[in-house]
């Protein structure tokens, strides 16, 4: 692996610095900035008191909470079950296992809607799987998880798998040459490889549970202040056609999401910088 | 032929298996346990949610099943996201190699803000998505007026649902290809630049075999989420049946009507393709590493 | 090498394919705009709410046929549906609908009052409040009606539980609530105070608060939970219809007048020329045809002789209209606005 002081210097040597960028930059300030500063223009309709008042009135407030727990439970339970998916699918052979692997995508494929459909009519009471519990699981917080969870899997499987596959055998082999158990190996040459992945995939689905929308409503019973998740309220707002209203519930979503996704890399790009020193 | 694609892939797994020593290998209840955590966990939200979409579909019985997926506004639905998918995925497909180009093979400031940026897109709520170009191209919009005067149509036709569909799914191909050639380094593209390849050779025969599975699984999963969006698409898109409305949002109407079989027989249909897409995805991975 | 080979080969593969849909996708629009060249031909877009589709489904038919015979120019109506709050913001945003049928004027006061599409006056364009049918609000109970549900009061009881969409989210379900305001407002002698616990009672019981009326009767209907279902009197009888027998329909004492209107979207309709047809569709839904397919729909007609006809599926009961709230203006910012009484019922005060 390069230094930084060797990649610095590469920027003279690899080519495509300029175009690649400029591309880049090009492509997200048309198709992302320019669309996502609209929001914020129709937020400055409000005064700042205004927009205040919105953003936390009690209803708005429960709203965050139950978004925030939720997707931080069903991430975590992504980054468990889908490092141990990954593992299982590069490392592990075991009948209808290619089968196995493209349902992994599932989610991403299935349409929202369907997949709320789909699971509330599993885990209602009455359904094949709700009704073995003697506790609710659909119309309560737990099924806005079980949603969550659902429609973000792939993204810490297919952030993990890639990587695990690119982990060269020779690196594995020359550990355990060395005398390493299979653990120490795990941890001290596997684990650090696939800790980036794990995290990159852990705040995708993370920040995508936090938006989701057409999945949650089937399956949350969307009581106020109970199960009623933040883009709810901003669908409430704009049934009202307040857009402002609704766009000020949506800057407050959009700067968190950012947040965190920028302090995610921010710390994977300070913890990839001393793993190559 | 698939078939016995699989005998042999398994076969040449065996293989791999057989030559690893013992000690890359986990103890065997290790990986029985990992199995069956994995299976489990599958099992319970995806392969049982899946069928029950089958079940419902076929629930009265196979005619309808056929008639609900050859309906006029089932094909039409399927050809304009097949269109949608077409313009979109391509798109984000260059656009993810340049960003990770850009992002992985050199240092510069504000990096991890545009890598942010680059993100965004699976953070931000899909009623926010399909928002946002109602704001810019609706007739309330920043250039509504303009647009009404020379009668194009881009939100409620196929262009507002493309660029929804662009954006829920722009940072797909890229964000598959960072982490992969983050690991990578740039020293054989450096080595292969001071022996004198151009850039686009060097991309081309260094970069690209490389990254090439990451840039398949990066189409593979934009592609399904392309198919699959909905909560974007629905509200750009005014659901005028047999015109602007994506497969999804034909579910969501026959759903509607209490149309139980027809919507999850459509809903199938959507699995099958997305299942299929990963078949050919590996036959070609198998294809290429036995060659 | 040869491994680039068979990537290379099926990365072609894959954007001939795509290249192939893109074109069948092009040729195809291109067919549409063929068709609406020829003046022989003419397309109307009807943006409607969710509940209409399938009276539309079968006026729509009706009506070609009689601009066929009338004219000899074949007539295309395209059908967009869904929420009516959705579909009037769409139509603000620039959805070219020539004809809006909506399930609550205040969607189609804002379409008039955001970009002036059409009059402020548009309710008096066409009769009865531009209201061709109405419905009310009845309730659907399971067999036998086994909690013994007769009106509203017993809604509140503690053992029952109740469905209804949000009525924040659904437009359909402003009508349920300002239904039940209506009933405790009688009970109550208008005491406020009163009404508002009996809201606060009602809505307690409310075990799912769908986004939409379908969602809530699929709640009700196939993940069986709820005693009552609070919905309007066509998509009871539609349940009963599509969802086989297990339900009977309760008509309350009180409830209130539901008056779905109808407009012609003005600026639209001149700008594509299609004014004539629009207008002959709307006044065909007075028509005595119109108005027998809307009460086949189970809506009830306007028209007093289709309505004596249809008579055994539309009891008689007292009811109040939304001029009884001041009209939808003040009952939108009285009730459903944010900090509205609806949202008194949830908050902890």
């Amino acid at each position: 692996m390069s230094s930084l002081t060797v990649n610095k210097k590469t920027r003279r040597i690899i080519p495509g610095f300029h175009l690649s960028l400029g591309y880049t930059m090009l492509y997200v300030s048309l198709l992302v900035l320019l669309p996502l500063s609209m929001i914020f223009i129709h937020t400055m309709s409000l005064s700042w008191a205004e927009f205040i008042d919105i953003v936390t009135a009690p209803r708005a407030v429960a709203s965050y909470k139950v978004s925030f727990s939720t997707a931080l439970a069903a991430g975590l339970l992504n980054v468990i079950f889908g490092t141990i998916i990954a593992w299982v699918l590069v490392r592990y052979s075991f009948p209808f296992k290619r089968i196995i692997d493209g349902l992994v995508d599932l989610p991403f494929a299935l349409p929202t809607a369907v997949a709320g459909i789909a699971l509330t009519s599993l885990y209602a009471p009455n359904g094949w799987i709700g009704q073995f519990f003697n506790f609710k699981i659909a119309f309560t917080p737990l099924g806005i998880i079980i949603a969550l969870t659902f429609i973000g899997l792939p993204f810490v499987v297919r952030t993990v798998q890639p990587v695990l596959q690119n982990i060269s055998a020779e690196v594995e082999e020359a550990s355990a040459s060395l005398g390493a158990t299979r653990l120490q190996t795990f941890r001290k040459v596997i684990f650090p490889e696939l800790a980036p992945a794990i995290l990159t995939g852990f705040s995708l689905a993370f920040a995508r549970a936090l938006g989701e929308y057409g999945s949650v409503v089937f399956i949350a019973g969307n009581m106020p202040m109970k199960t009623e998740i933040t883009p709810l309220i901003i669908m409430t707002k704009l049934e009202q056609y307040d857009y402002a209203g609704a766009t000020a519930i949506a800057v407050v979503m959009l700067v968190t999401s950012f947040i965190l996704l920028f302090s995610i890399n921010l710390i994977q790009w300070l913890a990839n910088r001393r793993f190559v020193h | 032929m698939e078939q016995s694609t699989f005998i042999q892939q398994v076969a040449s797994e065996k293989n791999n298996a057989v030559t690893k020593s013992a000690a890359l290998q986990e103890p065997r209840f290790v990986r029985y346990t990992l199995t069956f955590i994995a299976l489990a966990f599958l099992a319970f939200f995806i392969v049982l949610p899946l069928v029950s979409i089958f079940s419902t579909a076929f629930q009265k019985g196979v005619g309808v099943y056929v008639a609900a997926i050859t309906h006029p506004d089932a094909m039409a639905a399927i050809k304009l996201t097949l269109t949608v998918v077409a313009i979109a995925v391509p798109l984000n497909a260059i656009f993810g190699v340049m960003a990770a180009w850009a992002l992985t093979k050199f240092n510069f400031k504000g990096k991890n803000l545009l890598l942010t940026i680059v993100d965004l897109p699976f953070a931000v709520s899909p009623v926010i998505a399909g928002l946002v170009f109602i704001l810019l191209f609706g007739s309330q919009g920043l250039f509504g007026d303009w647009l009404f005067e020379h009668d194009i149509k881009i939100v409620f036709a196929l262009p507002g649902i493309v660029l929804a569909t662009v954006f829920v799914t722009l940072p797909f191909v890229a964000r598959e290809l960072i982490p992969l050639m983050q690991t990578q380094g740039t020293s054989e593209e450096e080595a292969s630049i001071s022996l004198g390849a151009n850039g686009f050779k060097t991309f081309w025969y260094v970069t690209l075999p490389n990254i090439k599975w990451g840039l398949l699984y990066g189409l593979v999963l934009c592609n399904a989420r392309a198919i699959g969006e909905f909560g974007a698409v629905s509200v750009v898109s005014g659901h005028i049946r047999g015109m602007t409305n994506t497969m999804p949002l034909h579910i969501e109407i026959l759903y509607n009507e209490y149309q139980f079989a027809a919507a999850f027989a459509v809903a199938s249909l959507m699995s099958v393709i997305a299942i299929i897409t990963l078949i050919v995805k590996d036959i070609v991975a198998w294809k290429s590493k036995s060659a | 090498m040869k491994k680039r080979k068979h990537f290379l080969q099926s990365l072609a593969l894959i954007s001939a394919l795509a290249l192939t849909l893109t074109g069948c996708g092009s040729s195809s629009s291109e067919k549409n705009t063929s068709a609406q060249d020829t003046k022989k031909s003419v397309e109307l877009l009807n943006v409607s709410y969710d509940p209409t589709r399938e009276l539309y489904d079968e006026f729509n038919k009706d009506f070609i046929k009689k601009w066929k015979d009338e004219t000899g120019q074949d007539v295309t109506i395209n059908q967009s549906h869904g929420g009516s709050g959705k579909q009037g913001r769409a139509v603000i945003d620039g959805l070219e609908a020539d004809v809006v049928t909506l399930a609550l004027a205040y969607d189609i006061d804002e379409i008039a009052q955001a970009r002036g599409l059409l009059n402020k006056d548009w309710q008096t364009e066409f009769e009865n409040n531009s209201t061709p049918y109405t419905s009310t609000i009845v309730f659907l109970v399971r067999k036998g009606n086994p909690k013994g549900i007769k009106d509203w009061d017993d809604l509140i009881k503690d053992d029952v539980s109740v469905i209804t969409p949000n009525p924040k989210t659904s437009g359909g379900a402003r009508w349920n609530y300002l239904a039940a305001w209506a009933y405790a407002g009688k009970l109550y002698k208008n005491d406020e105070v009163k009404i508002k616990e009996f809201m606060k009672a009602l809505y307690s019981n409310v075990e799912v608060l769908d986004s939409g009326a379908r969602g809530a009767t699929t709640t009700f209907v196939e993940r069986k939970i709820g005693d009552v279902l609070i919905a309007w009197e066509n998509e009871a009888y539609l349940t009963l219809k599509e969802l086989g027998d297990e339900f009977d329909i309760i008509t309350p004492s009180l409830s209130i007048l539901a008056e779905p209107p109808v407009a012609i979207v003005d600026k639209i309709v001149d700008k594509k020329g299609t004014r004539e047809v629009a207008e002959a569709y709307l006044k065909h839904l007075y028509s005595e045809r119109g108005q027998e397919i809307a009460a086949k729909n189970f809506y009830r007609p306007r028209n007093e002789k289709i309505l004596a006809k249809y008579q055994e599926q539309f009891p008689t009961l007292e009811l109040v209209s939304i001029d009884d709230f001041g009209g939808w203006a003040e009952a939108q910012a009285k009730h459903f606005k944010d900090d509205g009484t609806f949202d008194e019922i949830y908050v902890p005060q």
